[in-house]
């Protein structure tokens, strides 16, 4: 006879993930990103001296889902943001977590420099090739051809260039410690991305340096599609221009 | 009693912040004060502080708002066209209630301008500067000594009222050279911070956020914000006053513009002319009461800066009665000189007259 008491729990919410209902879209990615890093943040014993901090885009209430300290920069600015909070307090745990929109355009100086220094911190970076908050506009990440709110031919390399691949741009310095991009298309993908968000973790409490995790994620509104047909585009439509993989690595000296 | 040092105004702000218990300073290369920036560089490294060259005005702001968060003292220093890039970010430190220390050493504007002194970002300092209703507490030194006793005053204003303090000098009081008196044992004032973001360690979750969708919420900040300027305009006000008992002429200037019109009041005193002279120290909150008190008694005003005419808003807005106001600004880099200024007190009491703008 099986009573409750001696059942294991085996999936619960992480008491760092606060029971908020999020404002996210069906089928968005950023609620996975979140739970990730919470189960991390849990299976660390880090809660209680973690710093995040927010961007502007989609992810701005994401300190309403954290059930750990953060704090709002203004667009693009949160790296720096976040070297004042880690340089200020080297013993906590400090990470940002940016849109494309917050880290590939208007914050672009502020990524390149960040992690050009090797600041301690990790980056959250969820490329959905789309502004989610400001209604669907290009993003610097948005691929060739691609249908926004201000490309509504597609994009357009005569007139808008091409997608940036900020993993590859960030791999030509010297500092970063762990650079790699995963994709939140399929389960397989989803738990490469707990791996992947784990290793930056480790590579902050271990003092090894700078770190980024490019998240390819679904923005199902945006690229109006259902959440499923979105989750199946991703490896047809944006893995061929964001290729998967680890771009640097401080324990395999990568 | 301390010791006496040779210093530039420069110099002289980092080592008051120093003192102070300013532990990060971040800043980007622009003239006229990049003393300032030299001396944090070796000095806060030499003590263990923190000090970084970010990659823009942008980035540095946003470096002090990041330690800021974290509850220690932080500052950083630029001139007019770097503080116009910080604008964005002190209007966000406005709105997460941060204490932050932002120099302002003025140059020649408009744009890229020149890199000699001017007063022309006084409206700038003391109407916000970014976008939304803000203040900032703008604090005006007019010598290399009080640059230095400036920088603890601002400090401990700035975390007392959880505000940005402005320090709003000038090329020429930042490159000058005076001896400055320093305590041998400075003694850096703390304030309780339950609000830093430092780990939620036995507490509830610390959120600063700027982002407030409901309309009341948004009132509530604005509300809280305009109750802790009402409360520095009660306990702040700052103005030194200099033979203004009986003056016929009251002069009233700023920083490096005081220094011209000390010597002009001291002219004029020489040729049995009744001048004096009126210094905000404060220029927000703005010391309308002295200027109120001298028209009462029946003294005409002459505003000197380097500008076209800014702090003289204020000296008309600080009138209850009409009473003559007249302006002498040089712009461009120029500084206003004492000949000038006294021709224009001789004129206002003789009557004869002079043009207003001449060198």
């Amino acid at each position: 006879m099986t009573t409750t008491s001696n059942l294991k729990a085996i999936y619960k919410r992480p008491e760092a993930l606060k029971p908020a209902r999020t404002h996210y879209c069906a089928g968005c990615g950023h609620g996975v990103a979140h739970r990730i890093i919470c189960e991390l943040v849990d299976e660390f014993g880090i809660r209680e001296k973690t710093v995040a901090v927010a961007p502007v885009g989609c992810a701005v209430l994401a300190y309403d889902y954290f059930n750990f300290d953060t704090c709002e920069a203004p667009h693009g600015r949160t790296p720096a943001v976040a070297t004042g909070l880690k340089r200020a307090m080297p013993d906590r745990f400090v990470f940002s977590y940016q849109g494309d929109g917050d880290l590939a355009a208007i914050g672009t100086a502020e990524i390149i420099h960040a992690a050009n220094r090797g600041e301690r911190i990790c980056v959250f970076f969820i490329n959905n090739a789309v502004y989610g908050m400001t209604q669907g506009q290009m993003a610097p990440t948005s691929i060739v051809g691609q249908k926004t709110a201000t490309t509504p031919f597609g994009r357009n390399p005569a007139n808008e260039g091409y997608p940036i691949r900020v993993c590859e741009l960030l791999a030509s310095l010297e500092a970063p410690a762990y650079i790699e991009r995963v994709s939140l298309d399929s389960p397989q993908n989803i738990r490469r991305t707990k791996n992947a968000f784990r290793k930056a973790f480790r590579t902050q409490l271990e003092g090894k340096g700078f770190s980024l995790v490019e998240v390819l994620s679904p923005c199902p509104t945006y690229w109006r599609m259902d959440p499923l047909e979105a989750r199946r585009q991703m490896a047809a439509l944006m893995h061929p221009v964001f290729p998967l993989g680890v771009y640097r690595d401080w324990e395999k000296n990568k | 009693m301390g010791k006496k040092i040779l210093l530039t105004g420069n110099e002289a702000a980092g080592e008051g912040a120093i003192q102070a218990g300013c532990m990060a300073y971040y800043g980007y290369p622009i003239t006229p004060q990049n003393e300032l920036t030299g001396y944090m560089s070796r000095h806060m490294i030499q003590r263990e502080r923190i000090f970084l060259q970010a990659e823009s005005e942008l980035a540095a702001v946003n470096m002090v708002l990041g330690s800021s968060a974290a509850g220690i003292r932080a500052m950083t220093s630029s001139s007019s066209p770097g503080i116009s890039l910080k604008q964005e970010g002190i209007s966000y430190l406005a709105a997460l209630e941060l204490p932050a220390v932002i120099i302002n050493m003025q140059r020649g504007g408009p744009g890229l301008g020149n890199i000699a002194p001017s007063q022309a970002d006084y409206w700038q300092a003391t109407r916000g500067g970014g976008h939304g209703d803000y203040r900032c507490i703008v604090l005006a030194p007019h010598t290399v000594q009080e640059m230095f006793s400036t920088m603890a005053l601002a400090f401990d204003l700035a975390d007392k009222y959880r505000m940005v303090v402005i320090v709003l000098g000038d090329g020429r009081l930042g490159q000058m050279m005076e001896p400055v008196e320093v305590p041998e044992t400075p003694v850096a004032r703390e304030f309780p911070k339950p609000w830093a973001l430092k780990g939620c360690k036995g507490r509830k979750p610390n959120k600063l956020l700027s982002l407030h969708l409901r309309e009341d919420d948004l009132e509530a900040l604005n509300d809280r914000l305009q109750e802790t300027y009402r409360r520095v305009e009660a306990e702040e006000i700052r103005w030194e006053e200099t033979q203004t008992d009986d003056a016929d002429i009251v002069l009233v200037a700023y920083g490096t513009s005081a220094r011209v019109c000390k010597e002009a009041v001291r002219k004029a005193r020489g040729e049995g002319l009744r001048a004096g002279l009126i210094r905000p120290i404060t220029l927000w909150p703005y010391p309308a009461e002295p200027i109120r008190r001298a028209a009462a008694r029946g003294a005409r005003f002459l505003v000197v800066e380097m500008s076209a005419g800014q702090m003289l808003e204020d000296v008309k807005l600080s009138l209850d009665h009409p009473a003559e106001v007249r302006f002498h600004g040089r712009t461009g880099g120029n500084v206003p000189r004492w000949e000038a200024i006294l021709e224009i007190i001789r004129e206002m009491i003789t009557g004869t007259s002079a043009p207003e703008n001449k060198p």
